[in-house]
């Protein structure tokens, strides 16, 4: 399938979406004010990718910033992907955060008491 | 011009930092957030302290684009609304506050005011478990938001949120919230 790859902007952050490479990123900031506009292409990919994924898929995401419009995006990529992990796929999800960003590590904390897909926090 | 000098005074006064009153739209924002973002960053705030700024500006600017009630247009040869707003950015010795300030719908103002007292009775736990249910909840409003922006602030201001509704007319009011963040980063 075709990557998508979405250069960041001052309010979007960069995503590489590579099946050949096996890469999925999602970086940098996320304050846009129409989150849902930016992330409806992201999600038909990934719902896409999803139908025959690789044996082993692992999607870093490392935000500086999000804001809450965002949140609500974030959570439906990590539905999409913990589907994928019930219908059997190897999927982990690595949340990385800045080591001292303390509010940072409590959202991945809060993603991975919703979730139920394996979901590491990744201090760096 | 003589004005200028006790303007100057007053916003030193009061530690201003920025202030804005007009118009708000989704560029403006994005000004306003860089210019405060360049000035947390060249007066070297702690950096824990810079980010939650940064954050609580991000919802409080958002949230006012969002949900600000225009005006019906003042002239009626001009149908332009009025969408103007007061944003507001200070720095005291103990905390940086945020103030916004626009019009709302006096129809509005109950279930506004009602979610705003929830939120600052709820303790530390509670906000955390509200903006869970909020997150996985039913979703988003008409307007595209998840009505989480309140709670995120509490959130990260740590304190109750300052707010005030100030009557205009029979249909508007005038909406006013402050949310403080302390400079004093937690261990």
């Amino acid at each position: 399938m075709r990557n998508l790859v979405i250069e960041p902007t001052s309010k979007t952050p960069k995503v590489i979406l590579n099946a050949d490479l096996g890469i999925f990123e999602i970086t940098g900031r996320s304050i846009p004010e129409d989150a849902i506009g930016f992330y409806r292409k992201i999600l038909d990919w990934i719902e896409e990718y999803g139908k025959s994924p690789l044996p082993d898929t692992s999607f870093k995401f490392q935000l500086e910033y999000f804001n809450t419009s965002s949140s609500k995006c974030l959570l439906d990529i990590f539905r999409k992907l913990e589907r994928m992990h019930k219908n059997g796929h190897k999927v982990t999800i690595r949340w990385h955060y800045d080591a001292d960003d303390e509010d940072m590590a409590e959202t991945g904390q809060d993603y991975q008491a919703l979730l139920d897909v394996p979901f590491e926090l990744v201090p760096v | 011009m003589s004005m200028t000098y006790s303007y100057y005074k007053n916003m030193q006064l009061n530690n201003i930092i920025f202030v804005y009153q007009g118009e708000v739209t989704a560029d403006l924002v994005s000004s306003i957030l860089q210019m405060v973002e360049n000035k947390l960053e060249g007066e070297g705030e702690d950096r824990k302290v810079k980010k939650r700024v940064f954050n609580v500006m991000v919802e409080c600017l958002q949230n006012v684009y969002h949900h600000l009630d225009a005006l019906p247009p003042t002239d009626p040869s001009n149908p332009v609304r009025d969408k103007t707003a007061l944003l507001m950015i200070g720095r005291e010795e103990k905390d940086y506050y945020i103030i916004t300030g626009n019009h709302i719908l006096n129809d509005r103002l109950p279930d506004l005011k009602m979610r705003l007292d929830r939120i600052n009775k709820a303790s530390k736990e509670e906000l955390k478990q509200l903006y869970q249910e909020v997150l996985t909840g039913t979703g988003f409003s008409e307007k595209g938001t998840a009505g989480l922006g309140m709670i995120d602030i509490a959130r990260k201001s740590g304190q109750r949120l300052g707010y005030d509704f100030h009557p205009v007319n029979e249909r508007y009011s005038f909406f006013s919230l402050e949310a403080r963040v302390s400079r004093i980063a937690e261990k």
